[in-house]
């Protein structure tokens, strides 16, 4: 039988939103599939976005959903967190939505160590809002807002993660659909803060512009940047240039936040 | 050669991103005015990658 996607959409949402060979419906479906994988309950499990194409996603996923303010979605799921440490609470959102708009609340929820997982789409531009360029636009592409090409240096989601704090690190492409499932899955049952960059497409706001001729392109390209940690090892700095590293970058374990915060009301109610 | 599964093709949800037929190993699939066909039915290994990869939940694979 094929696999059946379908009983964790709400019903009539198909088809959805997103542009013809965006890769956020091939997140979606890792997704469905690791929240079967970790057999969570939907009524226990709470899924928190902001604002943006890849923010669509809780929309039509039967779960707990919140769709917030741009850029807070960590935020939301901090209080969530707090308020029901039982429940599980994912994050989804963008590259635009979480790195620069919601830069703060994603550094200081990684460095809390709140146990949830925050899923990042990176298709390296603000596609809902008319292709702005976001911190994720690679030097000298091009935007709606960087017509010449853009001269800032990007954000690496994943070293901004561990940089910050977060204790489950791990990126995958949308191109390696089997491997999205299972680092998500690796993420809720990790026990702190876990971020999944997912790299993506935008054809119609990134490909476009940028002189990618079709979705299979695009496709191709991750499959061809992509390197798995453990092959790089092997390999030179010539080789690596121009790659990004996917698989499980960083894990390690680190007290969890909401479990520190029920200690502390322990002692001091106790005392 | 016999099929090794059955595909079935929700055409409402379908785009028409070609990524299913690219990817496709034994050129099962083609676009048809956009959407997507099966077209060499027998060809198919049942290896799953056009259910898995298409964005729009289009695809269905069952497995004989």
């Amino acid at each position: 039988m094929a696999y059946d996607y379908e009983k964790s959409i709400r019903p009539g949402k198909l088809p959805h939103i997103w542009c013809p060979g965006c890769g956020h419906g091939i997140v979606l479906k890792g997704l469905i599939r690791a929240m079967d994988t970790c057999e969570l309950d939907r009524d226990k499990t709470a899924v928190v976005s902001g604002i943006g194409c890849a923010s669509r996603l809780p929309g039509y996923l039967d779960a707990c959903t919140l769709h917030t303010a741009h850029g807070r979605a960590a935020a939301f799921a901090t209080g969530i967190k707090m308020a029901k440490p039982e429940m599980t609470v994912l994050c989804v959102g963008g590259d635009g939505d979480g790195t620069a708009i919601g830069g703060n609340h994603f550094i200081h929820a990684c460095r809390r160590n709140i146990n949830m997982t925050y899923v990042i789409m990176n298709n390296y531009i603000y596609g809902m809002t008319g292709g702005q360029f976001s911190p994720c636009t690679p030097t000298g592409m091009k935007a709606s807002t960087t017509p010449y090409g853009n001269p800032d240096p990007i954000f690496d989601i994943s070293k901004l993660a561990i940089g910050a704090g977060a204790t489950y690190v791990a990126r995958t492409t949308a191109f390696h659909a089997t491997q999205i499932d299972k680092l998500i899955a690796e993420g809720i049952k990790h026990k702190g803060m876990a971020v999944i960059e997912v790299l993506d497409d935008c054809p119609t706001s990134y490909g476009r512009r940028n002189k990618f001729r079709s979705v299979v392109e695009m496709m191709k390209r991750l499959k061809d940047i992509a390197v798995p940690v453990t092959a790089a090892a092997k390999m030179t700095d010539e080789q690596l240039e121009g790659k990004v590293l996917t698989g499980v970058l960083f894990k390690e374990e680190r007290p969890e936040y909401t479990e520190q915060y029920a200690q502390l009301i322990q002692r001091v109610q106790g005392a | 050669m016999s099929a090794k599964a059955e595909i079935e093709i929700i055409e409402r949800y379908c785009k028409g991103c070609n990524i299913c037929v690219e990817f496709c190993p034994t050129k099962v699939l083609e676009m048809d005015a956009f959407v997507v066909k099966v077209v060499n039915a027998d060809a198919c290994i049942a290896c799953n990658q056009c259910e898995l990869r298409c964005p729009d939940f289009a695809i269905k694979v069952h497995k004989l």
